[in-house]
């Protein structure tokens, strides 16, 4: 490897993408990646971890929020209204890798790396998040669902950083969760993961998203399981059916943690879970953060 | 190429000419002499390289030594004052044998002072959390607690 930038400004880092560098930003994934390995370290680097107004989260003219790419996993669940409002974010941000990864990773990182096994994207997925990317071309708001192609794969053109995460306003009586199954408490990866959000409007569920982490190739909606929730009381019969979709919905991999069947036996029991932990939220009962202590018993 | 690369490191500015490519933990073992800091397991799981980045723990096996520039680097060898003698932590985790090999206790000590600026009396199960990403081979933890536990009254008290 060769040239190495390290801008203040954006259009020197995206200019930089565009002559084919690659960004880097706490080099999280990148540096375990090269020395396992996955990829060669690029030529040409691009450090971005220096932007101006790259890092931090700020309040949308509509009551959502706009995330910046730089920002770090420890900065979102220290945030009152993602806290509050996008409870599900919280609970995946909290519990990605250890307290050093969540200083060091970015919410743009773990989008753009899009494992199948990332956390905060089935939260993300749920609360409808949209991808701002920008090049020397300009600028593309892309919906996450659908952004990630496979596996290490998504729609983010080689000139293109991802620069912003943006969440609409979450509509009143909505709350979301996110739930993994884990070895350990912490410095883990999702054997299996589910992010659900759930609105109740006089006890009737009017808008219902589900999403499942590492049980297919890249983190996705399962639209079976977000139709037998809509419209239904949110009651133990309508969530063991939706669980019993993802379930269904799943392809999951045999690896080292785990295999195919055990994934696609646990998937339902996440989902439940997860779902459960949105519902109670919405209800307004508290359902500590993150989630996953909560719902798998004590830390 | 190499690029001239400059930080604080315990409080005192150096330069470095270093290739992109290489990790932060390398540049301060080999060309900085700060062997304090250990390679473990390479894969950002154990902790033993942990250094403070801007007062937040950071895995340098896992981080570009270039993109240090202009931040503050603090590794185990900056804990103590610059006469030598130890801080509250340190002498903690030698009175509650909170060292038994040693390999982890740089990383511990830099995870236990990042918790304790931030949170003069953790609970235990906070500590624990704080200290997740730091693995003692010697399974020695009950004493590491129990001395951040310690340390943080010591320094509350005064």
């Amino acid at each position: 490897m060769s040239r190495y930038l390290a801008p203040a400004g954006l259009e020197e880092a995206l200019v930089a993408l565009a002559g084919g560098a690659r960004p880097v930003a706490g080099g999280t994934d990148l540096v375990v990646g090269v020395r396992q390995g996955r990829f060669p370290i690029p030529d040409d680097l691009v450090a971005i971890h220096r932007l101006a107004g790259f890092r931090g989260i700020a309040e949308g003219a509509d009551g959502g929020l706009v995330i910046g790419a730089g920002t770090s996993h420890a900065e979102i669940v220290a945030h009152p209204r993602v806290t509050r409002d996008w409870t599900g974010l919280a609970d995946a941000s909290a519990i990605v890798g250890s307290p050093a990864t969540r200083a060091t990773g970015t919410l743009g990182g773990n989008v753009a790396n899009a494992s199948p096994a990332a956390d905060t994207v089935a939260p993300l997925l749920c609360a409808d998040a949209v991808i701002v990317c920008r090049s020397t071309a300009g600028e593309r708001r892309l919906p996450l669902d659908g952004f990630a192609t496979a596996p290490r794969r998504t729609l983010l053109r080689p000139d293109e950083l991802i620069v912003a995460v943006e969440l609409p306003a979450p509509a009143p009586g909505s709350a979301s969760c996110y739930v993994r199954l884990e070895h350990r408490r912490q410095m883990e990866i999702a054997i299996v993961g589910a992010g659900a959000l759930l609105r109740l409007e006089g006890g009737r569920v009017t808008a219902a998203r589900v999403a499942m982490t590492a049980l297919a190739p890249t983190v996705r909606r399962v639209p079976e399981a977000e139709r037998i929730l809509l419209g239904s009381d949110g009651g133990a019969a309508a969530v063991t059916a939706a669980a019993e979709a993802v379930a269904a919905a799943a392809t999951p991999i045999d690896d080292t943690r785990a295999s195919a069947a055990y994934r696609r036996a646990m998937a339902a029991v996440v989902t439940r879970r997860a779902i459960g932990g949105a519902l109670a939220r919405a209800r307004g009962e508290t359902v500590t953060i993150p989630a996953s202590d909560t719902l798998f018993g004590a830390a | 190429m190499r690029y001239e690369t400059s930080f604080r490191l315990n409080g005192t500015p150096v330069s470095v000419s270093v290739e992109p490519s290489r990790t932060l933990l390398h540049v301060l073992r080999e060309d900085l002499g700060m062997t304090g800091t250990k390679e473990g397991c390479t894969d950002s799981e154990c902790g033993a390289c942990m250094v403070l980045l801007d007062g937040e723990p950071l895995n340098a096996c896992s981080y570009l030594a270039v993109q240090a520039d202009g931040r503050e680097v603090t590794t185990v060898e900056g804990l103590s004052a610059p006469d030598g003698s130890l801080s509250a932590l340190q002498r903690a985790f030698l009175a509650h044998g909170g060292v038994q090999c040693g390999f982890c206790t740089p990383g511990m000590l830099i995870s236990a002072t990042a918790l304790l600026a931030r949170d003069p009396d953790p609970a235990e199960e906070t500590v624990r959390a704080a200290l997740s990403g730091n693995l003692c081979r010697c399974t020695g933890y009950q004493g590491i607690v129990q001395a951040v536990r310690s340390a943080a009254a010591e320094i509350r008290e005064g």
